[in-house]
């Protein structure tokens, strides 16, 4: 027998937050939910919230599903800054899993 | 010996490897068409349509996507070939590494030809010898017969439990690709008892989805699979030896090992040479012990793994070898001088010279091997070219 690069592990389960310099943080009060930063996300690492208990810029707003980061796959790159059109996400360099 | 129900044929190299995959029930084909190898691929296409081969034929935009859909169809557990040359081969590059690394016994086609520029399709081995650090088998071929027999041989080689990987088999463009040699071709039945039904135990299974070589860390299993192929190539050693001698006794053909000898029992001076310029040498070494010349011919079959036992144990004690290479490394010389060399280290001190000859499909003639022959019984050393107009 030989060994053989197959897994049935996810390739989600592989986490790559020690990659990330700077972090996102979404500014949740000024975000319309347009999902931009969704969109444009080149690691899946952004992932769409379920809660409803978040800051919202008019109640109708908060009633939409809203863009969450993923902190364990975040690789801080800023695209998801730079395309926000409300300038809503701010990259720090705070860094790790404690935004 | 069960050699009675095999027929003769006259045919090219490139037919004989069209044979070979025939009998080795191969399921899939995919290739893209290139010279001199095109006669291979033509073959197996007309063997398709005439329904003589229970096959599926996949004509791509490239090579690297040939190889790409061989390697899908092996991983869901097809048998399966394609065959390419030169900048085809070289193309295919990326792909040969996953091939190997994804531990995929496919058996691969290359007609040695030269790389540009400038243009040319003529013999030389530097394509293939680019390919020596992918993972893959690879073995030189002599004669057409060679050829056929290799491809079935070297499925159940890269088949094999401990092995598991890919193994590509080469032929010198035109002079074996291209000139026909009367060739014994085995009956199926007989293949069918020597090489078992593919099995592979790890194929895509829609129920059961599993990540095909994805994402290591460095912490992952990265290096540890590397280590796996390394051993697994060293393992070969000891199937191919196993291969030949069963092929042996089910066909009377005999190969003997890694490397092939001829005689070597007494000499005190060798050539070392691959592929059809063993041929010549064979002759030229005729000649030389006719004139009571010492001399014999370490033929090396298998590149990967690198028969490095047997050449120390073939040269050991000699006054001299000349190593020839039909290719170019920019290092000195060719690989096979480098890999000789590295072999002999601290286990044998033989005086060597590396030739490099015959690039572009140039001639390598008697005159030039008896040349040859004279530098290294003259005690020459280092890097020599032959036949290049304008002085070595």
């Amino acid at each position: 027998m030989v060994l053989v690069p197959v897994t049935q592990k996810g390739s989600r389960e592989n986490r790559t937050d020690s990659w990330r310099i700077q972090t996102p943080r979404i500014d949740y009060s000024t975000c319309i939910r347009c999902m931009i930063c969704w969109k444009f996300c080149p690691d899946n690492a952004i992932t769409v919230s379920e809660s409803n208990a978040l800051e919202a810029p008019s109640e109708r707003i908060g009633k939409l599903e809203a863009p969450e980061i993923d902190l364990e796959h975040c690789k801080g790159c800023g695209i998801c800054a730079y395309e926000c059109p409300e300038d809503s996400i701010e990259m720090s360099l705070e860094g790790g899993l404690s935004q | 010996m069960k050699s009675m129900a095999q027929t003769k044929a006259l045919v090219t190299g490139n037919e004989a490897a069209a044979i070979g995959v025939k009998l080795s029930d191969v399921r899939f084909i995919s290739a893209y068409p290139i010279t001199p190898q095109t006669t291979i691929v033509e073959k197996l296409a007309e063997m398709v349509a005439n329904e003589e081969l229970d096959a599926r034929y996949v004509e791509v935009e490239s090579e690297h996507s040939a190889m790409t859909a061989v390697f899908s169809s092996e991983l869901t557990g097809v048998r399966s070939y394609t065959a390419t040359s030169s900048h085809g081969l070289l193309y295919m590059h990326e792909m040969l590494h996953w091939t190997a690394g994804m531990r995929l016994p496919i058996v691969v086609s290359v007609v040695n030809r030269a790389i540009g520029p400038p243009w040319n399709i003529w013999a030389d081995q530097t394509d293939s010898m680019n390919q020596k650090d992918t993972g893959w088998l690879q073995v030189y071929c002599e004669s057409n017969q060679e050829v056929l027999d290799t491809i079935i041989m070297g499925y159940r080689i890269a088949e094999d439990r401990s092995v598991k990987l890919p193994l590509m088999s080469m032929e010198d463009a035109f002079i074996l690709s291209h000139t026909s040699e009367p060739v014994t071709v085995p009956d199926i039945s007989q293949v069918r008892d020597f090489l078992p039904e593919f099995d592979l135990d790890f194929t895509v299974d829609f129920k059961n989805p599993m990540g095909y070589g994805s994402y290591s860390t460095p912490d992952g299993p990265f290096m540890e699979l590397k280590k796996d192929m390394a051993d697994s190539m060293n393992k070969a050693r000891a199937v191919i030896e196993k291969t030949y001698r069963d092929f042996s006794e089910s066909f009377g053909r005999d190969y003997a090992g890694l490397t092939d000898n001829y005689m070597m029992e007494d000499a005190e001076f060798a050539l070392v040479a691959t592929g059809t310029l063993a041929s010549t040498a064979k002759h030229v070494v005729n000649l030389l012990r006719n004139e009571g010349k010492k001399v014999g011919l370490v033929r090396v079959k298998f590149f990967r793994p690198f028969p490095s036992e047997e050449i120390v144990s073939s040269l050991k004690g000699l006054k001299g070898a000349g190593v020839i290479d039909r290719s170019l490394a920019f290092s000195d010389g060719g690989s096979l001088y480098s890999e000789v060399s590295a072999s002999l280290y601290r286990k044998a001190d033989v005086p060597l010279t590396g030739f490099v000859a015959g690039l572009g499909g140039r001639d390598v003639r008697v005159e030039e091997f008896r040349k040859m022959y004279e530098m290294v019984e003259e005690g020459s050393e280092g890097i020599r070219w032959i036949n290049t107009k304008g002085g070595e």
